[in-house]
């Protein structure tokens, strides 16, 4: 049986490859903030408080280009809402945890660390102590998502933009999914969500990003009724 | 005002993190959710890449000769044959770089 500490370590492993986009990302959330023209104190404050990558840009975008708080907070509400359904899944392998202690591992749930972690838990159905190894996904993105951040205000930006690095991102998601193109059920939602996201990306406030998931939620349950 | 937002931003993000794991009774869920819940990465994730790839920074369709298109095709072969995430990744972005510095130079 595996210790706590061997589980905890596993997940950190597990998220490092995708710290080529987390890393460059952070870099670019935090020269944007200051150059926007807010204080680098507010600027890290987003990546404390709100902790959400794409959410923290859209953000202060939308306030330093004269837009309301309520737009600019609904805006986040809407981008982060996916982590319901993150919650939604490993709401199973968290249900033994008293309540404090869920508290305190949902402020470290994010895309990465889902995805990994619901990999891992799901080919390892008997380990004892699960969160564990969301917590070393959760634990490690966050110190590097805040490194990397406090790195981008005080350097600015200093990774050059020809080398394009934002494309890391679809790349680092591509390599969360692509195991699954082998099931043609999974490839199917996913063609319906890559679809739907492509039609809705110029709905209001970033909606895509949640409509697209329910929409191809939503042919999933169509899809396994059909299944049967 | 700016710190308000923030804070305020910050609670309803983490309510969208807790809501789910701390508030919600799993016996609530029926089983036909729960089986409609293991397509959560394959109906949000494409819902990231997508865009990213055939989406420029202005928001509109890329040609079909852009090198992002091809560099996710590489990462999607040599992803689904090395099942592999740091080659994925890595492929993706040197084939990318690759066509950007020396193809198009």
């Amino acid at each position: 049986m595996l210790s706590k500490s061997k589980i905890f370590f596993k997940g950190t492993v597990a998220v490092l490859p995708h710290m080529l986009s987390v890393i460059p990302f952070g870099i670019i959330t935090g020269a944007i903030g200051v150059e926007l023209g807010f204080d680098p104190i507010l600027v890290y404050a987003t990546s404390l408080i709100i902790f959400g990558g794409a959410s923290q840009i859209i953000f202060m975008q939308l306030l330093s280009g004269g837009a309301s708080s309520l737009v600019a907070i609904t805006s986040v509400g809407v981008i982060n809402s996916r982590h319901l359904l993150y919650g939604a899944v490993l709401s199973e392998y968290l249900e033994k945890l008293s309540f404090i202690k869920k508290l305190f591992i949902s402020y470290f749930i994010v895309d990465q660390g889902f995805a990994e972690s619901n990999k891992y838990i799901k080919q390892n159905k008997n380990l004892s102590n699960p969160h564990y190894y969301v917590l070393g996904t959760g634990v490690t993105l966050w110190f590097c998502w805040q490194l990397s951040t406090i790195s981008g205000i005080i350097l600015g930006s200093f990774i050059p933009e020809e080398l394009g690095l934002k494309f890391a991102i679809p790349l680092t998601f591509l390599a969360i999914i692509v195991n699954d193109l082998r099931k043609l059920d999974h490839v199917f939602v996913m063609l319906v969500s890559g679809f739907a996201s492509l039609i809705l990306f110029d709905a209001p406030f970033k909606s895509y990003i949640i409509l697209s998931p329910i929409v191809a939620l939503i042919a999933a349950f169509i899809m396994l009724r059909f299944k049967k | 005002m700016t710190w308000l937002s923030i804070i305020v931003s910050g609670i309803v993000t983490y309510f969208s993190r807790m809501a789910m794991v701390a508030l919600i009774d799993r016996e609530m869920l029926g089983t036909k959710v729960k089986e409609v819940l293991n397509y959560v990465p394959a109906a949000v994730f494409p819902a990231i890449i997508f865009p990213g790839v055939f989406f420029n920074d202005f928001g509109s369709f890329v040609e079909i000769t852009d090198p992002k298109i091809y560099g996710a095709i590489v990462a999607l072969v040599v992803g689904f044959y090395s099942r592999n995430v740091i080659a994925t990744i890595v492929s993706g972005l040197l084939s990318y770089w690759f066509i950007i510095f020396i193809l198009l130079k």
